[in-house]
């Protein structure tokens, strides 16, 4: 038997470039804090830059905010909550939410092109995926406002009053979304940070909440990294903290709210298993297995990174996948036919890189397609592992990068022990044909959000949220309203 | 395309090895929803300056310009090898099509027309397009369409039969026609159109490539729907799979409604990112049309121009 036969990709029909245009975007040399409905200069007196991962490129001066600045932010929210927000009517408060989603809708090209070059996203994730999810949660929450007591019947719900959030850089404007929807749809005002490395979105929302009218205070927006977000959390005045981030700062918080009457949801890290059977429609879970480990670079806390073949299809499902990741294109995440692009920074790259190392160094076979990258800027190739096993660090360790770990399962019992064997709970997929299979597996895994027969799948009326080490409490759906409530 | 070449070809690649016949009851599964999504990431491909133009001249020379109809003439499938032979006339560089498709009784008149052209001839066989008749009646018509030249036979498949469930007549069927085509090469078409479901479609197509199909072909272009994305997309992975398996390559052609560049540099999409660069010719991927050609003109013309062109510019035959 002869080599076994193989599908050439080094196309002799390549793409020619198709880059969305950058010169509609209107971006400030600098941006200063958002308080009070004003902009206002930075206590700090600091300011840092903000960098195109693509290009290394500096895009805008971004203020960082100390203490004074989050006391501040925090005293506009107070006096909002106090004097307009928790007076206005559960009505009024609706329409104000439906009109920041129209404006999003409205400036929705503006939005995805700042986020793919703050984030180093492709613009085909944010333009389709980031920026009208973002919308859509804004328009699903402003529809609660006045339901809220339809939503808890017999019990009499009532805001906490100043919301403290803090957003991770890996879906910044959605994010954002997620947590300033429902905490203004039960009648909380808000202080929320972005993330150091994705500032940019989350003050041109700052800009379209100007544009709604939302009465001063209401949402105020501040920049920084972790010290800023250790002020939001210990601030005496806050009443409620949600986090989006690592496991490790989700602990830190943790710590930092006990015996404190703050609320808490955290949503953080996650190694989710993706569970291939062999009667499965293979191809499709191929599909599903790249979309899992490799959208958005992999920088996504559901991101199915530990995969499981059952073992009669290993070989198939392998070729197929091999297949599959050579025909993605990396590179310019403005171009319209870019699949993976950049790491959203070198300090990122670098933990990528270490991951990579040592699944080498622990023995496992790396496989990477085999596209050139560019020269400038933070890039990884889709990279999978195979022969790995639980004890591998690669297979319990968050990586937060376009890295799967491939091993394979005999039975159902063997893959549910194997998937819940692990500190996270975040996510998990199944792939079968078999309803029946489908139906226990799901209500044996120690997982927040299971999909079957797909993956990373998002919806506003969903909840979302983890188990175990993957944090608590849910963000979307009814049950996103909860944590923003006196019930 | 010569086909002593392609003989050649399949002999030098020399890893052919005869795969074990599957039980057809047990073809793959397929999931509509995903199948979705794999094409929603086709569709978004932006294909633009050279790689369109690469594009459209390629699909030009993968058409099968095709007509029938009860009224097809013998003036009628004259005028269409003319426009096989002379795409273009203010445009002379351009690829021609792959083969043009009549039924059996016009195949020596357009055999004659097209000779000395690389243009192939093709003929629908086996009581196109329901395929309702007798095995011997088929294969009748298939040896009609072989004595009279036909460089392809494109048969239809006994949707019945597999409807009913019996796979082994719907293949040996094939299998049949295939030995009394000869040295033609034979397309089979699935009619997927009437088969109601993906997994159908897949596991008519794996029943196809097994009973020695050299091409697989959505639609006779009588029913609606045709040609879609996600059928095609089912379709060659089932070639894929095959040649995963036996190192042997299948063709596939999508058939109707196929009528706008547009969606045909999407299919071709959809062949490169499937398949790769192998399959990028018309030995292995031919589109069965008959209003297609002159859109693709139309848009190479655009490319070449700058402008577009009224349609009063493109001859229609």
């Amino acid at each position: 038997m002869g080599k076994s036969p193989t599908l050439e990709f080094d196309s002799k029909w390549n793409l020619s470039p198709a880059p969305e245009s950058t010169g509609h975007i209107n971006l400030k040399e600098q941006y200063d804090l958002f308080i009070g409905g004003k902009w206002v200069k930075p206590a700090s007196k600091k300011y840092f830059d903000t960098i195109n991962p693509a290009t290394e490129k500096v895009l805008a001066k971004v203020a960082e905010a100390n203490e004074k600045d989050v006391n501040r932010a925090v005293l506009a929210a107070r006096k909002a909550y106090n004097e307009v927000w928790s007076k206005l009517s559960a009505g009024e408060r609706g329409k104000y939410i439906y009109r920041i989603a129209r404006l999003i809708q409205e400036r929705a090209r503006e939005f995805s092109v700042i986020e793919s070059m703050d984030g180093g996203k492709v613009i085909r994730e944010s333009r389709d995926v980031d920026v009208p999810l973002a919308a859509a949660h804004f328009f699903y929450y402003a529809g609660w406002a006045d339901k809220l007591k339809y939503a808890f019947p017999n019990r009499n719900p009532q805001p906490l009053g100043v919301a403290g959030q803090i957003i991770p850089w890996n879906f910044p404007l959605l994010m954002a979304a997620w947590k300033i929807a429902p905490a203004l749809a039960t009648g909380n005002t808000v202080v929320i940070k972005s993330a150091e490395t994705t500032p940019l979105t989350l003050y041109k929302l700052a800009e379209v909440i100007e544009s709604a009218g939302l009465p001063p205070g209401v949402v105020n927006i501040v920049s920084g990294a972790g010290e800023t977000g250790a002020a939001i959390v210990n601030h005496p005045d806050v009443n409620k903290i949600a986090f989006t981030g690592s496991t490790g700062v989700g602990k830190i918080i943790q710590r930092a709210v006990v015996g404190t009457n703050k609320k808490t949801t955290l949503e953080l890290g996650g190694k989710a298993a993706n569970i291939v059977f062999e009667d499965a429609p293979l191809d499709q879970a191929v599909e599903g297995i790249i979309n899992g480990i490799y959208f958005n670079q992999g920088h996504v806390c559901c991101a199915g990174s530990r995969l499981f073949i059952q073992e009669s299809v290993k070989d198939t499902v392998l070729r197929k996948l091999r297949d599959r990741m050579e025909s993605l294109i990396v590179g310019d995440p403005m171009d319209k036919n870019t699949d993976i692009g950049a790491i959203n920074s070198k300090e990122q790259l670098g933990i990528i890189k270490k991951y990579i190392e040592v699944g080498k160094k622990e023995g496992a076979t790396m496989y990477q397609n085999s596209c050139d990258l560019p020269k400038k800027g933070y890039w990884c190739r889709p990279t999978l592992f195979t022969n790995v096993s639980q004890s591998s660090r690669i297979v319990q360790e968050e990586i937060f990068g376009p890295v799967l770990a491939v091993q394979t399962f005999r039975t159902i019992d063997e893959v549910i022990a194997k998937a819940n064997n692990s500190p996270y709970g975040l996510s998990a997929g199944v792939w079968t044909d078999k309803g029946s299979k489908i139906f226990n597996l799901t209500s044996q895994m120690k997982a927040g959000i299971v999909w079957a027969n797909s993956y990373n799948k998002f919806d506003p009326t969903s909840p979302f949220g983890g188990y175990k080490e993957s944090g608590f409490g849910r963000e979307g759906g009814l049950h996103g309203l909860k944590p923003y409530l006196n019930l | 395309m010569d086909l002593v070449i392609f003989a050649e070809q399949q002999a030098f690649m020399g890893k052919s090895r005869a795969p074990q016949i599957p039980d057809f009851r047990l073809t793959p599964r397929i999931d509509q929803v995903g199948v979705g999504e794999r094409i929603s990431r086709i569709t978004t491909r932006s294909i633009k300056s050279n790689a369109k133009l690469q594009g459209l001249k390629m699909i030009l020379n993968m058409i099968d310009l095709t007509t029938l109809e009860g009224a097809d003439t013998r003036g009628k499938v004259s005028q269409l090898c003319n426009k096989a032979k002379f795409l273009h006339a203010s445009n002379p560089d351009l690829p021609t099509v792959a083969a043009v498709c009549v039924y059996p009784n016009f195949v020596s008149q357009a055999k004659k027309a097209l000779l000395g052209s690389p243009i192939n001839v093709a003929s629908v066989a086996t009581a196109f397009p329901a395929g309702q008749s007798s095995l011997d009646v088929k294969i009748a018509d298939t040896k009609l369409a072989v004595d009279n030249g036909a460089d392809e036979v494109d048969m239809v498949i006994s949707r019945g039969r597999f409807h009913q469930g019996e796979y082994n007549y719907v293949f040996d069927e094939i299998a049949a026609v295939k030995e009394a085509c000869g040295s033609a090469r034979l397309k089979v078409i699935l009619e997927t159109g009437e088969l109601g479901a993906l997994d159908k479609v897949r596991r008519a197509s794996d029943i196809a490539i097994y009973a020695g199909a050299d091409f697989i072909k959505t639609s006779t272009g009588k029913i609606s729907p045709a040609a879609t994305l996600p059928v095609t997309c089912v379709m060659l992975e089932a070639i894929r799979d095959y040649f995963y398996e036996s190192g042997t390559m299948i063709g596939m052609k999508p058939a109707g409604g196929i009528s706008n560049s547009k969606l045909a540099l999407q299919y071709l999409m959809l062949v490169k990112e499937t398949l790769g660069d192998a399959w990028l010719s018309n030995q292995w991927f031919r589109y069965g049309a008959s209003s297609l050609a002159n859109d693709v003109l139309m848009q190479i013309e655009k490319q070449r121009t700058g402008n577009y062109q009224s349609k009063d510019y493109f001859s229609k035959d």
